[in-house]
């Protein structure tokens, strides 16, 4: 009896093999369940005959690339509307919102972090309170005042450009506190000798601070990113032309119109995911590292 | 001596730059979390009080109305319907996800080959926009011969089904709730890994040598040691129930006959839809009060965590 319970023993090995082989299982079925509507989409996108697509989607075989394939529905997609220039507005937008959030909440989190000004612990504690305000609940109010804000040229409203829908999410109360967090942290020992030798607070700020704080930076651009990306309900209110407008208005406007072609919208869907789909995978560390940080709060 | 004597004015003055230099820091971001943040939410407060229109009517000035914003939306089948509907999907996806989330970081935190392509897999959902989730998702539930009901129909033997998903103001909902996890669920398994990862080996080996089998162990020092995590998850999922608008918007815009309403729905169609800014303002301000509650929650939990320390 007691030998087949040795580490040794067949019924030993049997057993780990049995659940090892249960655990894979479980996992594989869970990997199904996840994957398959991202496979579905790729797979009917090359689907160039619609009835194909038709036919194929009740079965298994919406998962087979089969009949004609091609590249059909992503020149349809193509010819229908100007995938380019809705694909640079959206690179834009959340380019130019992420970098402006790196360098303005950074700053005031550093400010906040290691320099003595009256007035610091307030501002601090307004900043944890603001985290709380959803922008959802600001949003109305919120178009009526870039409704009626000036900008250069002599415009009287921000409706319908690019900088409504950047301006008003650069600076962001949760980035200024991971920012924060992260600051308060170092070690102050460089900095104090830098401050010492006469550097200056940019300097210090610039030379030594910065490239000590890549991760925290690589973190606040992620989650930031993956939040744009998707923005939908902001570009929804403010936009109406296709000029300035992001992908996933695009996206929904393709959907909307009858009859629904099913080819040409899986062709759209998957551009905007198969580069996402791609940063991921080649930054994927830093992606799970970055989410992982939001829980760790309080 | 002389450096002695010198150093307190060149330390005030230096202190005097370094405060100036903090405002020049923190200028930026305070001015555009004043104008695009705080003034919007003051503004909300004072609108709700109003019958303020997007676009003013010259004949109709904007008045003050009291309270009689918030007593409209008692009688409001909409905005009731929405509040209930954010309420519905708290109590079944809050538990539904959190759990799976769970179950997936404990898979994937087992020290066994794959398990990299298995985390990926399982968070590649979190990269694929809300937009295209819901349209994916629209056509696998697409009436008749979609992918879920043909899916249904087979493992139920064809008993169940056709199902008209989208149109069916029982189903509607519950619909939507499943692509909301399957989007969401790998954000918060992440974070359990962190969770678990931070768990001190030691307390495996205590409890192993204690003669704790893996389920007991599981009760009773993995979910302990997650407690944080676990409130976190939690609080940050019912949160995000509350905002729930994408989606919905994507697939249904609320309906059939509001059977899919949601509280952020409902703003935005009265806000922009139907330029009743005063209206919206005050639903908004309804839909803030919930949030500031679930998020007094959380500090509240953890404070008394830190105290039993």
């Amino acid at each position: 009896m007691m030998t087949t319970t040795t580490p040794h023993g067949i019924a030993y090995r049997l057993r780990k093999g049995i659940r090892l082989g249960l655990t894979y299982l479980a996992m594989s079925l869970l990997a199904i369940f996840f994957l398959f509507p991202i496979v579905f989409m790729l797979v009917s996108s090359f689907k160039n005959n619609e009835t194909q697509v038709l036919i194929d989607m009740s079965t298994l075989y919406a998962f087979v690339p089969r009949g004609e394939l091609g590249l059909q529905n992503y020149a349809d997609v193509f010819a229908q509307l100007d995938f380019g220039q809705l694909m640079i507005n959206s690179v834009l937008i959340v380019g130019v919102t992420v970098f402006g959030g790196l360098v303005i909440n950074s700053m005031m989190a550093y400010a906040l972090a290691r320099l003595r000004f009256r007035g610091r612990d307030l501002l601090l504690g307004v900043v944890v309170a603001l985290i709380i305000i959803p922008f959802e609940a600001v949003a109305i109010p919120l178009l009526l005042v870039v409704n009626r804000l000036p900008w250069l040229g002599g415009a009287t409203t921000w409706l319908d450009t690019y900088h409504v829908q950047i301006i008003p999410f650069i600076a962001d109360a949760f980035s200024i506190f991971l920012f924060y967090q992260f600051f308060i942290n170092l070690p102050k020992d460089l900095e104090e000798a830098a401050f010492v030798d006469g550097a200056g607070v940019f300097r210090i700020f610039w030379n030594i601070v910065l490239p000590l704080s890549r991760p925290v930076f690589a973190t606040v651009a992620i989650l930031q990113f993956i939040t744009h990306w998707g923005d939908f309900l902001w570009p929804l209110m403010v936009t109406r032309g296709p000029g300035v407008r992001p992908l996933m208005i695009g996206m929904q406007q393709f959907f909307g119109l009858d009859p629904k072609i099913w080819g040409d919208i899986m062709a759209f869907a998957s551009m905007i995911t198969v580069p996402v789909l791609i940063i991921f995978l080649l930054f994927q560390k830093w992606f799970v590292q970055s989410v992982a940080s939001t829980g760790i709060k309080g | 001596m002389a450096a002695t004597v010198q150093r307190p004015s060149r330390l005030s003055t230096r202190r005097r730059s370094e405060a100036i230099m903090a405002w020049v820091f923190s200028a930026p971001a305070i001015t555009l979390l004043i104008v695009f943040l705080l003034v919007p939410f003051l503004m909300a407060i004072g609108l709700s009080f109003t019958d303020q229109r997007l676009i003013p009517n010259p004949n109709l000035p904007t008045q003050f109305i009291g309270f009689r914003n918030f007593v409209r939306m008692m009688k409001d089948e909409a905005f009731l319907r929405g509040l209930l509907n954010n309420f519905y999907f708290v109590l079944v996806v809050v538990p539904v996800q959190t759990s799976l989330a769970l179950l997936l970081a404990t898979l994937v935190n087992k020290k066994l080959k794959g398990m990299n392509v298995f985390r990926t897999i399982y968070f590649s959902p979190v990269v694929t926009t809300m937009v295209v989730v819901a349209i994916i998702w629209t056509f696998l539930y697409n009436p008749g011969e979609g992918l879920i009901n043909e899916f249904i129909h087979i493992i139920s033997f064809g008993r169940l089904g056709p199902y008209n998903w989208l149109q069916d103001t029982k189903l509607v909902f519950p619909a939507i709730m499943l692509l909301s996890i399957w989007q969401g669920v790998g954000f918060q398994m992440v974070i359990y890994l962190a969770g678990l990862q931070e768990i001190p080996e030691p307390l495996y080996e205590a409890a192993s040598v204690d003669g704790a089998n893996r389920l007991q162990q599981f009760f009773y020092v993995t979910l302990p040691q997650l407690r944080n995590t676990t409130i976190f998850v939690v609080l940050a999922t019912t949160i995000l129930a509350f905002k729930l608008f994408t989606q919905v918007e994507v697939m249904t815009k609320g309906g059939p006959q509001n059977a899919s309403m949601t509280t952020v729905v409902h703003v935005v169609h009265q806000g922009w839809g139907q330029l009743k800014v005063g209206y919206a303002s005050a639903i908004s301000i309804v839909f803030f009060l919930i949030v500031l509650g679930v998020s007094l929650l959380q500090r509240c939990f953890l404070r008394e965590e830190r105290m039993v320390e």
